[in-house]
């Protein structure tokens, strides 16, 4: 009974969709109010359904009702509680709903910012964000009905999680994830209402910039989880595999900084208005395309677990439908967008635009990377592989690059900058920077030219972002001028600085890390770099669904523990799958890493031990990018300015 | 000029979806791979574990068996080597194609986490993974005795999938072989 209420409610919330995706559009054209103001009370009416047929979901798998099908396939009865919750969005369906019930939040969200938005615009805004939630609705209940019984061979026992998504993981990323990715679609919903409007200026990016920072926060998080869980739980000690899926979380955050940027200079300089909305476009598209990658099974991965050429179909009309039918549309209205204002060549205008290329370059080589095997094989029937050498060869330079564009983007100034005053500011940067890095090329016994261009850059864009801060104060004085800098100019910063933090550790943890594979007999010691990992031997342990071998290591230094590790091997018998546990310590400075391989009898193992420096420090510094987005999003600015339209004034535009 | 560069982006969508649309019904996993009832590609590759021997296709014919595509640079063959190392206690012959790899990790590999192939093939340059139509690895080929590709499995063989898809082929293989 519970899962039919659950699929009747996604129908009605369907019902409902089409209706707020249709009439407050007529009521944007016919200026009609009560149409327009549909919009809102529809979208909680999406949200409530989409709720309770979430929690149906959420019902049947935790009381283990194995005639769904989704809970028999995706279920256990010993799986642990929080995993039972979790299976909602470990498979197809499942985050199918969960990608809809966001949308539902997100516009819910919306329509409660309605007071600082016109009437006609969260009319437009909300309807196009109805339009993505029919796509998504659809797909769920024609293709992928979470609800199907299997009424006639009920099961008696599920077949249990797929063992490698059963970690703390699994609870958190997908959550955070798709909150990042259907985030997107307020930006995308945006700049759809504005091309129909006619009007887009520097109001509309203002509208758009805490939604675009918040969705790119999320997304941010999402793949820095996703990432510690690869390397937690894939028990290979690496921190990005450049798998398709995780390329496709990538890229549309990569584009969604762009926007940021680009939305930045269209708020306040009036200019890349055609190009802001591109990408506007292009962020939610690639959001889009990542969910038909993941989802259609057209690129073979880790992850690809939903792998059915209808569904793959039925996403790519909707693509098609999207994706298409927005950039048509920016095609026809983009003529009229028209930025009058000139800029000189060495300004932040300027940097921006070279800090967009630069992003959309990095997207576009991933995306080619990504689906080079595809169209290579459409076209010539060849397959081939990509692997991370590519990838690498295109990505790091190019964001070498980017490091350069933030050090003098911060520098330079709106309209026009002087060489003479950015020589003056950065001279002295360039000056201390390579000092720097000729003293750690000294230090180092072998040169290592990554670790040294790296200290450089670090220090160039750090250095930068300091200069700023004395220039920015040099009138009031450093201490009241500080105070005076807002919250949006400390975000940046911090942003800026987690971008560094992060290249820093991506980095020293690629070159520095140290790995060896040993055969190991309990209370035998293998060394590396000075350290010493002592097996204590394994010893037989029953987890809620598995059975493991945990092992014990001590890390020793000079006599000193420092560590003790507790790597595991685990048997899922319903699976009948064998997963590694890596036993990890988790530090600042580094990080140390175990996996248990083979038993080779008597007690002994195939071990396989690591150190990682500054392994933290790639999802510390993402985490403070996400930071300085989510901060940015609450600065007071965008609040104000609803405070003052409620006075009537139209103070929209006039700032600089 | 300025309208055909801002349809720029909408004919570049266009091209994406129809490879895409292309790409739904290329899946390898989904479709037999063209090479099925031809024999393997001929090659003249070194033994990985011993660069003087050198091997080519006949060195895998005499009876069914599996050909394991994998790599030390791939997680997932790290999962499933645990499988081989099982079946091949069970009498399953196996065999392998280290795939573009370090000759001296794929050693490493072999010698600590057991070696359940009785040939590794070192295709450093991926020439004979090309000629297979290997999309990553790792893959598995089902050949039979004659070292003709009757079947193929696209990505990490667990139990499941030896006892479900496998498993059944592969003995069909067998009692082939017997008579």
């Amino acid at each position: 009974m519970i899962p039919e209420l659950g699929l009747l409610s996604l129908i009605l919330a369907l019902c409902i969709a089409v209706m707020q995706a249709i009439i407050p559009l007529l009521g944007a054209a016919y200026k009609d109010p009560q149409w327009m103001g549909l919009a809102k009370s529809a979208s909680w009416g999406q949200l409530t359904f989409i709720t309770f047929s979430f929690a149906c979901l959420g019902y049947s798998l935790l009381t283990d009702d194995f005639s769904v099908a989704y809970v028999a396939h995706n279920s256990n009865s010993l799986l642990p509680w929080y995993y039972k919750f979790s299976a909602i969005w470990a498979a197809h369906e499942g985050s199918l709903l969960l990608w809809v019930w966001i949308l539902s939040f997100w516009m819910t969200a919306v329509s409660l910012s309605g007071k600082q938005l016109p009437e006609s615009m969260l009319a437009r805004v909300l309807a196009v964000m109805s339009m993505i939630s029919i796509g998504f609705l659809l797909l769920l209940i024609i293709t992928s009905n979470p609800f199907s019984r299997l009424l006639l061979n009920t099961p008696v026992e599920g077949q249990d999680l797929n063992p490698l998504l059963q970690h703390i993981g699994l609870i958190f990323h997908p959550p955070i994830l798709y909150t990042g990715y259907v985030g997107f679609s307020v930006v995308f919903a945006f700049a759809i209402a504005a091309l129909l409007d006619g009007r887009l200026d520097g109001a509309w990016a203002r509208w758009s910039r805490p939604w675009t920072l918040t969705a790119w926060a999320f997304l941010g998080m999402g793949i820095t989880l996703g990432s510690w869980w690869a390397y937690a739980e894939l028990g290979w000690g690496s921190w990005w595999f450049w798998d398709p899926v995780e390329n496709a979380s990538f890229m549309p955050w990569l584009v969604g900084a762009a926007l940021i940027h680009s939305l930045v200079a269209t708020e306040k300089r009036g200019t890349f208005k055609s190009w802001t909305v591109l990408m506007a476009i292009a962020t939610f598209s690639l959001s889009l395309l990542g969910t038909f990658l993941v989802r259609s099974g057209v690129l073979t991965s880790v992850h690809a677990f939903a792998a059915d050429p209808a569904r793959g179909v039925f996403v790519l009309t909707f693509l098609l439908l999207v994706i298409g039918g927005s950039l048509t549309l920016f095609a026809v209205r983009a003529p009229t967008l028209k930025s009058h204002i000139g800029f000189g060549l060495l300004s932040r205008e300027t940097l921006l635009l070279v800090n967009n290329v630069l992003l959309t370059v990095a997207a576009g080589t991933i995306l080619l990377g990504t689906l080079y095997p595809l169209i290579l094989d459409a076209l010539i029937g060849t397959k081939l592989s990509v692997g991370p050498p590519y990838f690498n060869f295109m990505f790091v330079p190019t964001m070498a690059l980017l490091m350069i564009a933030v050090a003098i983007g911060v520098l330079t100034k709106w309209k026009d900058t002087s060489f003479n005053k950015l020589k003056h500011l950065l001279t002295p940067i360039l000056f201390i920077s390579f000092f720097l890095a000729a003293v750690v090329a000294m230090l180092q016994q072998r040169l290592n030219l990554a670790a040294v261009s790296c200290v450089l850059l670090a220090s160039i864009v750090i250095l930068a972002g300091v200069r700023d801060i004395f220039d920015k104060t040099r009138h009031r004085g450093l201490l009241k001028g500080i105070a005076g800098l807002g919250r949006s100019y400390w975000s940046m910063q911090l942003a800026h600085l987690g971008f560094v933090v992060c290249a820093v550790g991506a980095v020293l943890a690629t070159i520095g890390s140290s790995e060896r594979e040993a055969r190991m007999v309990p209370g035998s010691a293998i060394e590396l770099e000075g350290y010493y990992f002592q097996f204590e031997g394994t010893r037989q342990s029953q987890g809620p669904n598995y059975i493991s071998d945990l092992g014990l290591v001590k890390v020793l230094r000079d006599g000193q523990e420092v560590a003790v590790l507790h790597p595991e091997k685990r048997i899922y018998p319903t699976r009948q799958s064998v997963m590694t546990e890596a036993g990890i310590q988790a530090g600042f400075i580094r990080d140390y890493f175990v996996a248990l391989g083979e038993p080779l009898g008597g007690g002994a193992w195939a071990v396989r031990v690591q150190i990682k420096p500054f392994v933290r420090w790639i999802w510390f510094g993402a985490l403070m990018m996400a930071l300085g987005g989510l901060m940015a999003a609450s600065d007071g600015r965008y609040r104000m300015l609803s405070r003052l339209r409620s006075f009537g004034s139209r103070a929209f535009g006039t700032q600089s | 000029m300025k309208r055909l560069l801002l349809l720029l982006p909408l004919g570049l969508f266009l091209v994406l979806a129809a490879v895409l649309y292309r790409g739904l019904f290329l899946d390898p996993s989904r479709l037999p791979s063209p090479l099925i009832g031809k024999p393997v590609p001929s090659f003249l590759l070194s033994s990985t574990n011993d660069s003087s021997l050198s091997l080519t296709q006949d060195d895998l014919k005499g009876s069914p068996a599996l050909i394991n595509v994998w790599g030390t640079w791939c997680p997932s063959c790290r999962e499933e080597h645990a499988v081989l190392n099982a079946l091949a206690k069970q009498g399953v012959i196996i065999y392998g194609i280290n795939y573009k790899d370090d000759r001296a990790d794929a050693q490493r590999w072999l010698k600590n986490l057991q070696n359940p192939y009785r040939l590794t093939i070192h295709d450093a340059d991926g020439s004979l993974g090309l000629n297979l139509g290997v999309y990553g690895a790792p893959e598995t080929f089902l050949i039979d005795s004659k070292g003709i590709i009757r079947d193929k499995y696209v990505g990490a063989i667990d139990m499941r999938v030896w006892h479900e898809k496998l498993e059944p082929i592969y003995h069909k293989l067998v009692a082939e072989n017997k008579q």
